[in-house]
């Protein structure tokens, strides 16, 4: 591809990367928007953490119920087949391997999979962790949806995070708006790129980057 | 023996200064708002709340944070957009936090009532919340030791009681109630409506009436009710 993806191409490209059948969270904030990619073909089931499966989208109008909201607290609607259970059954599936896919905003990845996105360790910042540790060690597969540079032009895929962890070694793929990466034992491989090389990616990181298979 | 109370006010009487009283609810789904509208009236304080938020807006557990009544807080995620009165208490050095994850958080209240000594976790490891404590690697994977969350008091939130005490909730609103009403010495609920015992299908209950004490009908508009909900 020629361009750098936007977010809602990326979400597009988490979309159709979930295998159908999947049990899924999707985290706060840009994974959201891989909801709208989904197809009926795919057969997905969401999970939200405050308790339910077979979440719909977002309520409108008439729909809105205060009893029935997202993790973001976004009123939201119920899917046929949908269910509902408390908080302990809700992490305990999470953290029982059961969900297949969780996707997650990031401030930094580590070349290892270490996660950091709850923390940025200002010392004035009331700090606030809600579900990211529990989803960052549940899933079987997590993956990352973030912008690969910050403002300032530093890489997020860094050899070791240097904000505060939220889990170690629990990311399994970074999708970014310049190239999808895959975090392995063997090290980081560039999937594919965007707009971009893998040679110039190279010349502004300091992970070592393997090429596709 | 249940206590059917008259009003919230009765309904929270017993709850004292220096009590743990853990507060259902995620957001505003679940929170039992005329329970604690009433132990703000009532007065204690020096209170450690346990709720998975720290407040919202100039409602509920923020009013209580805000008169200063809560000693502690422990949650996973006090810090919102509208979270101002937990953000001028914390700021001011005024309240305690414990910050759990939220797995974590409800494991700790389950454990609790599940009569469980505490358990390792996968969940923190690695992070500076689990700094402190005691770590284990299991199978090759680490873990973090976690301890049960007791109380004094639950305050929760369900649809419909029966006069044994067992509870159904709608929706989303059920997130803590079943975990917390388990893990106090005494829960209080407030409820839509109470029936007849032998109304409730006994297929559809979530809590068992031995996990509550105390409930109290609280007259509030009716949610809206859906034909895909078990409505015995």
């Amino acid at each position: 591809m020629s361009e750098k993806l936007t977010k809602d191409e990326l979400a597009r490209l988490v979309a159709k990367d979930i295998a159908p059948g999947s049990f899924v969270n999707l985290g706060i904030g840009q994974p959201t928007l891989v909801s709208n990619y989904l197809t009926a073909e795919q057969d997905v089931t969401l999970h939200t953490e405050n308790g339910m499966l077979g979440m719909g989208p977002q309520a409108q109008g008439d729909e809105i119920d205060e009893d029935l909201i997202n993790a973001g607290k976004i009123p939201v609607t119920e899917l046929p087949g949908a269910s509902y259970f408390h908080h302990a059954d809700s992490f305990a599936m999470m953290r029982g391997g059961h969900l297949d896919v969780c996707v997650l905003g990031a401030f930094q990845v580590s070349a290892t999979g270490d996660l950091a996105n709850w923390h940025t360790g200002a010392p004035d910042a009331i700090p606030a962790v809600g579900g990211a540790m529990d989803l960052a060690t549940g899933a079987k597969d997590v993956y990352v949806m973030m912008s690969l540079f910050t403002k300032d032009g530093k890489s997020k895929l860094v050899p070791e995070c240097t904000y505060p962890l939220t889990g170690v070694n629990c990311v399994t793929r970074v999708y970014t708006n310049e190239a999808v990466f895959l975090i392995s034992e063997d090290g980081v491989r560039v999937r594919e790129t965007f707009g971009t090389t893998i040679e110039e990616l190279q010349s502004k990181m300091d992970v070592k980057l393997l090429p596709a298979e | 023996m249940l206590t059917i109370a008259k009003s919230a006010q009765d309904a929270v009487a017993e709850i004292h200064d220096g009590a743990t009283v853990l507060i259902g609810g995620f957001g505003n789904a679940g929170q039992p708002m005329e329970l604690i509208d009433a132990l703000l009236a009532c007065g204690a304080k020096d209170l450690t709340v346990v709720n998975n938020n720290a407040g919202q807006a100039d409602a509920g557990l923020a009013l209580l944070i805000k008169e200063r009544k809560v000693k502690k807080i422990i949650c996973s995620f006090p810090r919102q957009s509208d979270s101002w009165h937990f953000d001028a208490a914390y700021r001011a050095g005024e309240i305690e936090l414990e910050l759990v994850p939220q797995g974590n958080l409800a494991e700790r209240i389950r454990a609790a009532g599940a009569g469980i000594g505490g358990f390792f976790t996968p969940t923190g490891y690695g992070t500076m919340l689990a700094e402190g404590k005691e770590t284990r690697v299991i199978d090759g994977k680490g873990y973090v030791l976690e301890s049960p969350i007791y109380a004094d008091f639950a305050l929760i939130k369900a649809l419909k009681s029966d006069k044994t005490g067992n509870l159904v909730y709608r929706k989303t609103a059920r997130n803590f109630g079943p975990i917390m009403a388990a893990a106090a010495k005494h829960t209080i609920v407030q409820v839509n409506e109470i029936v007849e015992t032998g109304e409730l299908d006994p297929e559809v209950i979530v809590t068992p009436g031995i996990y509550v004490d105390t409930v109290v009908k609280i007259d509030g508009k009716a949610p809206a009710v859906t034909e895909h909900e078990v409505n015995q």
